[in-house]
């Protein structure tokens, strides 16, 4: 997959389009010190769709207004192609942003929206007008150039913005949650067209945003931030299917986090068994009497009424609410070791669902969808 | 000052117009009459056509006083300086005005408070405590009073009416319009002349407005610190002892319409860039 490539050039010797070295930023506020970022080390590899995503008071917004130069950092370093750029304004660097509320000047056109960047720069008339015209062809606005910002609908102005910092070519674009304002069908529409103008432009995105679905559907990498910290960095799968910490676990979709003691170890893994014929599998380092925290993934868990063969995980449970989803149905278990289980079931026939709220089921899963996790 | 324009479209579905509507209706016209009276009769008594010294009743319609506008010397001179008075003080406290409201709504600063207070203050101040006290205060640094001082003080007055109409709609801005015009490319200059004023000016125009209608007509601050200069105001209070020429109601007209139609062209502008 071309993600894992990516994610390589990232972290190898190819020199980063962005990175941060130990970046702190505290806040002064009524005379208190406000941590918002505790030390954020980042490479963002060229033309990567990197995205921030974390729930809001994370740090990502201060994150990437220190990588556009709006707050300088407290502490740490900022190189953008290699050479460090703490201390330059914005308007010297060369990496535009998309502002969460578009930020259009009201008293402009969309063409001079479009050229402004370009006309501050002195780039000569004609190919002003070539690029702003080749540029609101690409976000699908040709014929929409004397209109004020006003007159248009939030997506058309969603994508003024956008036009408006790509026809300068920057060498990264920073965009701060810029499908915020717009409504779901709208937000997805443009999440696939967003997407697609980056692989047209070969541009660095950077993306910050707090919704997991975003981040997952565009990114090539992905880093989920919490108070301040970069809690996992990963591609969008490693993220999902190897949660790192409790945090992301949670954040990252739907994901059962369990708990329970180790009784014995078997090859590579730790065996928790809670009770006769139940077996769970979490492989690791753990040892006996250690108590281990670990996540499914809800699809990964089969519901059967008979107790499952071979050495996969089984766990004994109640159906406590069964819950009819089309395309698949969740089940909510109540596990022998007292913890609510959601079990995802593909709706693979139209036959009847394979339990009923109060029947006495087994879940079973692979012992590779069984993972550790951190703190 | 303020006369409210009631819309009073017609009730659908109503047939019988309720007795409140046409309280309503006759109220609103007799406010509209009642401001109104008192400037109908200043413009009808500039074409009366009068003979003795006073100007008070109706002898007949002329224009005679249009064509000798300028017949009284030392009126022309207070009309002059009030005009140049007035459009000097326009602009230094649309220009100070202006850079102030922008750093009250702008930024965080130490005393931003405290300058808040200070501008309310100098607006609801009487006008008697701040002449007297301007006036104490030239007379101290040893300043001699005329057209300079009376210009100071009509910027120290007015000042504050800007600053304040600016600071509000600053203060309505999404502040990432700046960023976004620093991130294109634009220096602080350029931010300012390119994307802030453009955004404000609308609000300094009307604080301008306001200023270049205070300064006009001031009395009370002028007359502590005018020496032996005279504005237009201050002149008619000497004259009108001695009854007041119809010049008086020509040039005094003639400021109203001028007044009307800057605050027609304001309206205009505002409507055209909203």
């Amino acid at each position: 997959m071309t993600e894992t490539v990516e994610a390589d050039t990232a972290t190898g010797t190819e020199l980063a389009a962005i990175e941060l070295r130990r970046v702190v930023k505290t806040f002064h506020s009524h005379g208190e010190a406000v941590p918002a970022v505790k030390g954020v080390d980042l490479a963002i590899g060229q033309g990567e769709f990197f995205s921030l995503l974390g729930p809001s008071g994370c740090g990502k917004t201060t994150t990437m207004r220190m990588i556009a130069g709006f707050d300088e950092p407290t502490e740490g370093e900022v190189f953008l192609h290699g050479s460090d750029v703490v201390g330059v304004p914005p308007n010297r660097r060369d990496i535009n942003m998309v502002f969460q509320s578009y930020a259009l000047f009201p008293h402009m056109s969309v063409l001079e929206n479009v050229a402004f960047g370009l006309r501050r720069k002195g780039v000569p008339k004609d190919e002003v007008a070539r690029r702003v015209g080749e540029m609101l062809e690409i976000v699908d606005l040709t014929g929409r150039e004397k209109r004020r910002p006003r007159e248009l609908s939030g997506g058309q102005q969603q994508r003024v913005a956008l036009a408006r910092a790509l026809v300068n070519r920057p060498r990264a674009l920073l965009l701060d949650e810029p499908l915020g304002a717009l409504d779901l069908k709208l937000r997805q529409a443009m999440q696939v067209e967003l997407k697609r103008i980056q692989r047209e432009v070969g541009i660095t995105f950077v993306y910050v945003t707090h919704d997991q679905n975003e981040a997952l559907t565009m990114s090539d990498r992905i880093a989920v931030m919490n108070d301040g910290l970069i809690e996992q960095l990963g591609t969008p799968r490693e993220i999902y299917e190897r949660p790192a910490t409790k945090f992301v676990a949670g954040f990252i979709g739907t994901s059962n986090v369990l708990s329970g003691t180790v009784s014995r170890r078997d090859a590579a893994a730790a065996v928790i068994e809670p009770g006769p014929g139940e077996r769970i599998v979490v492989p690791g380092t753990a040892s006996a009497g250690d108590v281990v925290e670990f996540t499914v993934r809800p699809e990964k868990i089969d519901v059967r009424t008979e107790q499952p063969d071979g050495e996969g995980c089984a766990l004994r449970g109640t159906v406590t609410e069964v819950v009819y989803l089309g395309t698949f149905t969740n089940y909510n278990v109540q596990t022998s070791t007292a913890a609510e289980v959601v079990v995802f079931v593909q709706n693979v026939s139209s036959a009847d669902d394979v339990a009923a709220r109060g029947d006495s089921v087994w879940l079973s899963w692979d012992p590779r969808h069984s993972y550790a996790i951190g703190a | 000052m303020k006369a409210t324009i009631v819309d009073l479209k017609p009730a659908v579905r109503r047939p019988r117009v309720r007795w409140g509507d046409r309280l309503l209706y006759l109220y609103t016209w007799a406010i509209i009459v009642w401001l109104c009276l008192p400037i109908a009769v200043m413009i009808a008594f500039g074409f009366n056509d009068t003979t003795g010294r006073l100007n008070l009743t109706w002898q007949g319609f002329t224009l005679k006083w249009y064509g000798q506008l300028f017949s009284v010397p030392d009126l022309t001179t207070a009309l002059v300086n009030s005009l140049t008075i007035a459009v000097v003080a326009t602009l230094g406290s649309a220009v100070l005005g202006t850079l102030i409201g922008l750093a009250l709504g702008k930024y965080r600063f130490r005393g931003q408070g405290a300058l808040n207070i200070v501008q309310f203050a100098a607006i609801s101040a009487p006008e008697t405590v701040m002449g007297a006290s301007l006036l104490s205060f030239f007379v101290q640094l040893g300043v001699g009073r005329g057209y300079w001082t009376i210009l100071i003080a009509h910027i120290m007055f007015s000042l504050s009416f800007v600053a304040i109409t600016v600071r509000s709609r600053v203060l309505t801005l999404d502040p990432s319009i700046d960023e976004a015009a620093r991130d294109l490319g634009a220096g602080g200059w350029a931010v300012f002349r390119l994307v802030t004023l453009p955004m404000i000016f609308p609000a300094v125009l009307a604080g301008a407005l306001l200023a270049f209608a205070l300064s006009i007509d001031d009395f009370i601050i002028t007359s502590f610190n005018s020496g032996s200069t005279l504005t237009f105001p201050l002149w008619i209070w000497g004259a009108q002892r001695n009854g007041l020429p119809p010049q008086v109601n020509v040039m005094g007209t003639l400021i109203f319409v001028g007044g009307i139609l800057l605050a027609a062209g304001n309206a205009v502008v505002a409507r055209r860039r909203r």
